[in-house]
């Protein structure tokens, strides 16, 4: 009997510990997202009586043209991005992986536009990539470019979807190089000593050891900036605004522009559908992926 | 001997050259905000580019604090930012605490909901989390940023990570010296944790700080309004004022500047820790 009672008064005293977050994190997170999955087959404005709508919000997303052009930018962004920011965090890390005199410095300054305001930075790179007056296209003016061929960078449409990787790219690479740091930390030196005996050369120690031996980390970069590329919304929206056109839009500000703009939330919600199960399969697929290693 | 040292010598420069070149291009824009912040907005296209004004406009600085309501801004998020952040640590330890050193019926079901959560964009439910708020009435409100903020499965997830390496003997010793599991956690795994709690801070303040779109979702009233969509609207409102608007840019930097200089140390052992073991 006292030791049921024990067991009893031990489980109250563990969910004491829980209870704080988890009611919080159930309410604000655990419901909407139930709401969401249900929302998804719902037509409402926000104001008149919700009704049920079966699949039509998933046959309309067919249609729509917007969606569909959001649907292959996200795509687009996150095939380039990806694999980009991924070398450049890696080549970092390498680079800085070394004992040079300052690295704490180099290493601070590559992260630091990780952690600066989205929106300050924003501004800035839309000055310095400013077609007609901007840094950048002034020193392709000198070096002789043509102004008839100058990239017009967020204001042209085949041009808009680069300005906006690149500036992904600078801002999250300091990021992803300090969890590769930290990989190549954990990489047992004596695999090199034995790769020095074997008689290899830099680039097969970096084939054959740093690599496979970074397989985890790597795993989990991809992971990461997948979901990352996904949800990007923030700086579309400061740089482009989705534009021009349909260009640059991506799932994030469809979602945005129909719940807010249009008031249209259960097909918001659909659309938040696709953006879930397109990072639910990317997370499946790695996972899978990584067990088979 | 001799070709072998010019040889590590050459290399050493190498790797010198490009750190430099990288790190000279990955802060050129700050490097552009700071300059243009000094400049008149005539002036701050200017090129070549004058990197250091040769009449800097101080003026500028002295101008942002009128021309929109940056002290309440500054003060807003500061607000929201202290709070989400405590709020998180401390409720995050908490749960943590039990999930890695205590034993109870259902533990693995309610650590399984944070699991299945943490790769969930927040975007996905950020809808019907503004119609549950709007229907608590507590759209246009701090409270909102602070409840859809504080309680995250990545909290949970770090710290739970961070105590499951704490050696459970510890808590063993300090049960048989009678201390009770509330002691344990406030005496013997918060002082322990502090590299996992200096990420979570870190995280939480830069996220909090800069977040932008919670912010313009559930804030339209000015006097409301963060940093970032304060700056935002400046920049509407002014988009040819370049110099102002740089010069606001910096001043909401510095904050996040200062956080991140200050624990920089913890944050590269935190990332590695919670990071690639999770």
């Amino acid at each position: 009997m006292s030791r049921r009672r024990r067991k009893l008064q031990n489980a109250l005293v563990a969910y004491s510990f829980i209870a704080p977050n988890f009611i919080g994190f159930a309410v604000f997170t655990l419901g909407p997202i139930l709401f969401a999955f249900a929302l998804a087959f719902m037509h409402w404005d926000g104001s008149n009586a919700i009704t049920f709508a079966g699949l039509d919000n998933f046959w309309r997303l067919f249609e729509d043209k917007a969606f569909i052009a959001a649907f292959w930018n996200t795509i687009i962004y996150t095939v380039v991005s990806v694999p980009a920011t991924l070398v450049c965090a890696l080549g970092l890390a390498i680079l800085l992986n070394q004992k040079i005199f300052g690295r704490d410095f180099f290493r601070t300054a590559m992260f630091f536009p990780y952690v600066a305001s989205l929106v300050a930075v924003a501004v800035v790179w839309n000055m310095i990539f400013n077609p007609e007056m901007g840094p950048v296209n002034m020193i392709l003016y000198t070096l002789g470019l043509d102004p008839k061929d100058m990239p017009g960078w967020a204001a042209d449409r085949h041009w808009a979807m680069v300005t906006v990787i690149l500036f992904g790219i600078w801002k999250s690479m300091g990021y992803y190089m300090v969890i590769y740091l930290a990989g190549l930390q954990g990489i047992n030196s004596e695999l090199y000593e034995a790769a020095d005996l074997d008689g290899a050369n830099s680039w097969q120690k970096f084939i054959y050891v740093t690599v496979p031996q970074l397989a985890p980390t790597t795993f989990f970069v991809t992971v990461m900036l997948t979901i990352q590329s996904f949800k990007v919304f923030d700086q579309v929206y400061m740089i482009t605004q989705g534009g021009p056109g349909t260009s640059t839009l991506v799932l994030v500000y469809h979602i945005y522009n129909e719940a807010f703009i249009s008031w249209d939330l259960g097909y918001s919600s659909m659309i938040a559908l696709v953006l879930f199960f397109l990072v639910l399969a990317v997370t499946v697929i790695q996972f899978r992926r990584q067990r088979e290693d | 001997m001799g070709i072998a040292g010019r040889r590590i010598a050459v290399k050493t420069v190498a790797v010198y050259a490009t750190a430099i070149i990288i790190t000279a291009v990955m802060l050129m824009p700050f490097a552009w905000m700071l300059s243009a912040s000094l400049k008149l907005s005539r002036d701050v296209f200017v090129f070549p580019v004058e990197w250091i004004p040769s009449e800097p406009q101080w003026q500028n600085y002295v101008d942002i604090w009128t021309k929109i309501p940056l002290a309440l801004f500054i003060y807003n998020t500061s607000k929201l930012t202290i709070i989400v952040t405590l709020l998180q640590l401390l409720t995050s330890s908490f749960a943590a605490y039990a999930f890695a050193k205590l034993d109870f019926p259902y533990k693995n079901t309610l650590f399984l909901g944070y699991i299945a959560t943490i790769a969930m964009p927040w975007q996905v439910y950020m809808v019907p989390q503004f119609l549950l708020m709007r229907e608590f009435g507590l759209n246009n409100t701090h409270l909102a940023l602070i409840c859809l903020q504080a309680f995250t499965a990545f909290g949970v997830f770090l710290m739970r990570q961070f105590y499951m390496s704490i050696p459970t003997e510890l808590c063993e010793a300090a049960r048989i010296d009678g201390m009770n599991e509330y002691q344990i956690w406030a005496r013997i795994m918060l002082p322990l944790s502090k590299p996992a709690l200096s990420t979570l801070t870190i995280f939480t303040f830069v996220t909090t700080w800069n977040d932008f779109l919670g912010p313009m979702i559930y804030l339209t009233k000015t006097e409301l309004k963060t940093i970032q969509i304060g700056l935002r609207m400046f920049i509407a409102q002014y988009s040819a004022e370049y110099g102002l608007i740089m010069a606001a840019s910096v001043v909401a930097l510095i904050p996040v500047l200062i956080v991140f200089l200050s624990l920089q140390r913890f944050f590269v052992e935190g990332v590695a820790s919670s990071g690639i073991k999770g």
